[in-house]
């Protein structure tokens, strides 16, 4: 029962950590490098998302239009998305762009400083109190057998398997994702054949950012308290995901992400919670020593551009 | 630079060239000599002059702070600068240039580690006095010192080596509590570890041997790192370093022996300004050897091309290992000074800000290089803190700093220059 309970949970959880690493890995098989504000795009997607319910909510109580529930929640989510792409391009265009030439680890310390200043910013135009994410649909609790299952978990869980499946199909089948997956396979060529490289970095990164909006409002669903913080520990613990899933995989970034979500709640549920990042960080760790290019990722690594 | 200077008509580009050609005349004992005339000049009348000028008391940190604050002072704080530091400085470097050049000729002559260790006396005067001024200026210059070793030791992997290890705070973390567990359990009565075993009049003898074990408990730990690095390179190896970095962190939050969550204090007060000037000179000297020997270069032949390194008979393994254990031993000593200046350590300072603040002394000063690693450590320090008034929007400011010199310069202010002790105090001609 226990068990089974924890399963669900993990799902939750997991689901967070594959929207996120989907972003970090799309952007490092197309472009080599790890985009470091990802955590903190994700924070800015959920703040926008709050923004945008609010706005909503508010509209539907003066009564400007009618909406149920669960509509404002499709609405916030896709309009959140489609707004915080374009934060992911200006990350781009500011952090990485002008870094194409420079050593990887340049563009590393810009990313990371876009992030300290997206959440000073925030900071300092929302000032430090949290702010509650608004309740868009009521809890229903559906008791099956003694193991509880939330619609919200189970609405975060298809939503990002979804949005998961979504982006494969798109990478899959559309002539955009021939051209990353081209780009993932040479970088230096590809944009010889005439492949946009601008046109496709910034694509990646507002795909990636679009998906963290998605992550960032479902987290405000599950946990409704937001603070400029939060994407800190999230995102990192979302990179160490897509690094184990492997460079570049689409179903590996999400599988990664889901096993960390199994381990941390199952190491929560057996040790005490105190015990949670040892243990998980020290699975990963044990993983990396024993398969050094994570699960799905080739052996031939980042040798063109160190 | 002779032709194109001819060219210049404009009267300000001419005054500007000339500045540079008569402040490239004076040798770095004029600057020493001056900088320790401006602080006995402060000594002497700052308070005073800082009344006249309409300020409340003499400025601590170069006047930033006032001038951030109340910027109605700022004229009376830069009046206060250019009197007390510009001027005097300025004069000294001006008019005493030749015969101090005459000076720093013979001194050179007479022995070279003689003239150095006058040298680094007269720094060390002139830090003194200036820091015995107020308790924050001492404790800034400390914390100074303390980040010019960490990036120093950080610049031998990232810089050197060019591996982008994640797990400096980690090892940090490890020098601190190793140091602060030898010196708290021996000297001090303590709730955490009983009545001190050692009577505390011998303490500051033992401080050394406790930065060492500090800087043993980081080097054993930093083998977590260093091992897998024979296998994985680049971004894996950033994550295994990352996640021991989440490991050490999280260990001694559950250690509840050395405090847990709540950390540790009551540290020995033994890391006074002396302790910390001599430990951070030793370091760069130790370090600054280490990468001009053969297995310095044969770090930078890894870094460039592994496998090339290896057919020229580099022991890449060897290197890597022992370059890892090195700079982890440095930061464990960087840790534990940390501990004894602060005298309160807990795991969370140990986190992910802490590796973001490193990263970008390293980056912003430049790879490869010692000068780098001083210039980087000693601006964002003093950055951070002359922006202390700006609040929050110093974490703005910094970052976009750092941005701006990644996009212009991306390997770093002053990268891929060696350091060079002996032409530094050479009289310049």
């Amino acid at each position: 029962m226990v068990l089974l309970q924890n399963l669900i949970n993990a799902l939750q959880w997991g689901s967070f950590y594959a929207l996120i690493a989907l972003g970090y890995s799309m952007v490092y098989s197309i472009l080599m490098l790890f985009n470091f504000a990802h955590g903190d795009i994700f924070m800015v997607g959920a703040y926008i998302g709050f923004g945008v319910a609010s706005a909503l909510i508010a509209l539907t109580a003066m009564g400007a239009f009618a909406l149920p529930g669960w509509l404002i929640l499709v609405l916030t989510i896709l309009f959140s998305m489609f707004l915080t792409s374009f934060v992911g391009m200006i990350v781009e265009r500011i952090g990485y762009r002008p870094l194409r030439a420079a050593p990887r680890a340049s563009a590393a310390i810009t990313g990371l400083m876009i992030g300290i200043i997206l959440e000073t910013g925030n900071l300092a135009l929302l000032g430090a109190q949290r702010v509650s994410f608004p309740s868009m649909i009521d809890t229903v609790t559906y008791d099956m057998g003694g193991v509880f299952v939330t619609n919200k978990k189970i609405m975060i869980v298809v939503v990002s398997l979804l949005l998961a499946g979504a982006l494969h199909q798109f990478i899959r089948r559309t002539r955009y994702g021939m051209a990353m997956r081209a780009m993932a396979f040479d970088y230096v060529v590809v944009p010889l054949m005439g492949v946009p490289l601008n046109t496709m970095a910034a694509m990646t990164f507002a795909l990636g950012s679009a998906l963290a909006a998605a992550a960032g409002i479902l987290f405000g669903v599950a946990y409704p308290v937001l603070d400029p913080y939060m994407g800190i520990l999230i995102g990192w613990k979302a990179f160490v995901a897509a690094i184990l899933g492997g460079r570049g995989s689409v179903m590996g970034a999400t599988l990664a992400g889901f096993l960390l979500g199994f381990i941390e709640i199952f190491v929560a549920m057996i040790f005490p919670s105190t015990l949670r990042d040892l243990i998980a960080y020290s699975i990963v760790l044990l993983i990396l020593v024993f398969r050094p290019h994570g699960f799905f990722g080739e052996a031939y690594s980042a040798r063109l551009r160190l | 630079m002779e032709s194109t200077s001819e060219k210049l008509s404009s009267p300000s580009m001419l005054s500007r060239i000339n500045i540079r050609a008569w402040v490239s005349k004076v040798p770095l004992l004029g600057w020493l000599i001056g900088a320790l005339i401006a602080v006995g000049l402060e000594m002497a009348i700052g308070t005073p002059l800082a009344r006249a000028l309409g300020l409340s008391k003499a400025p601590t940190l170069f006047g930033f702070l006032i001038m951030l604050k109340k910027p109605l002072l700022i004229p009376g704080a830069a009046l206060y600068l250019l009197l007390i530091y510009l001027l005097p400085i300025g004069l000294i470097a001006r008019f005493a240039a030749a015969a101090l050049n005459r000076l720093a000729a013979i001194l050179a002559d007479f022995s070279t580690v003689f003239s150095i260790l006058i040298h680094l006396a007269l720094l060390y005067l002139a830090l003194h006095l200036w820091s015995g001024l107020s308790d924050y200026r001492v404790l800034v210059v400390k914390l100074t010192l303390i980040a010019v070793i960490v990036t120093l030791s950080l610049n031998v992997i990232n810089g050197y080596m060019g591996e982008f290890s994640c797990s400096h705070p980690g090892f940090m973390a490890l020098g601190a509590y190793a140091a602060s567990v030898f010196t708290v359990s021996l000297f001090v009565n303590d709730k955490l570890f009983g009545v001190a075993v050692l009577p505390a009049a011998i303490g500051p003898f033992f401080f050394p041997i406790a930065l060492f074990l500090g800087g043993v408990a980081a080097a054993i730990g930093a083998m977590v790192v260093a091992i897998p690095s024979f296998r994985t390179r680049g971004d894996y190896l950033a994550i295994i370093s990352l996640a021991f970095m989440f490991i050490v962190k999280s260990l001694i939050e559950n250690l509840e022996v050395v405090g847990g969550p709540r950390g540790l204090g009551s540290q020995p007060d033994w890391a006074n300004l002396p302790t910390v000037f001599v430990t951070t000179v030793i370091c760069i000297w130790v370090i600054n050897n280490f990468v001009r020997s053969t297995l310095g270069k044969a770090l930078n032949a890894v870094r460039d091309n592994e496998m090339a390194a290896d057919a020229m008979t580099v022991n890449t393994r060897r290197t890597k290992f022992l370059a890892f254990l090195f700079a982890a031993f440095w930061a464990g000593v960087a840790g534990g000074l940390f501990a004894h200046v602060l005298r309160y350590v807990n795991p969370s300072t140990f986190g992910i800000q802490k590796l973001a603040e490193v990263l970008a002394m390293v980056y912003f000063g430049g790879l490869n290089s010692v000068y780098g690693a001083i210039v980087g450590a000693t601006s964002i320090s003093l950055l951070g803190e002359a922006l202390r008034p700006l609040e929050i929007f110093k974490w703005i400011i910094i970052p976009l700093l750092l941005i701006l010199v990644m996009i212009f310069r991306p390997t770093g202010l002053i990268a891929f220059k060696e350091f060079d002790a002996r032409q530094l105090i050479q009289p310049k001609k």
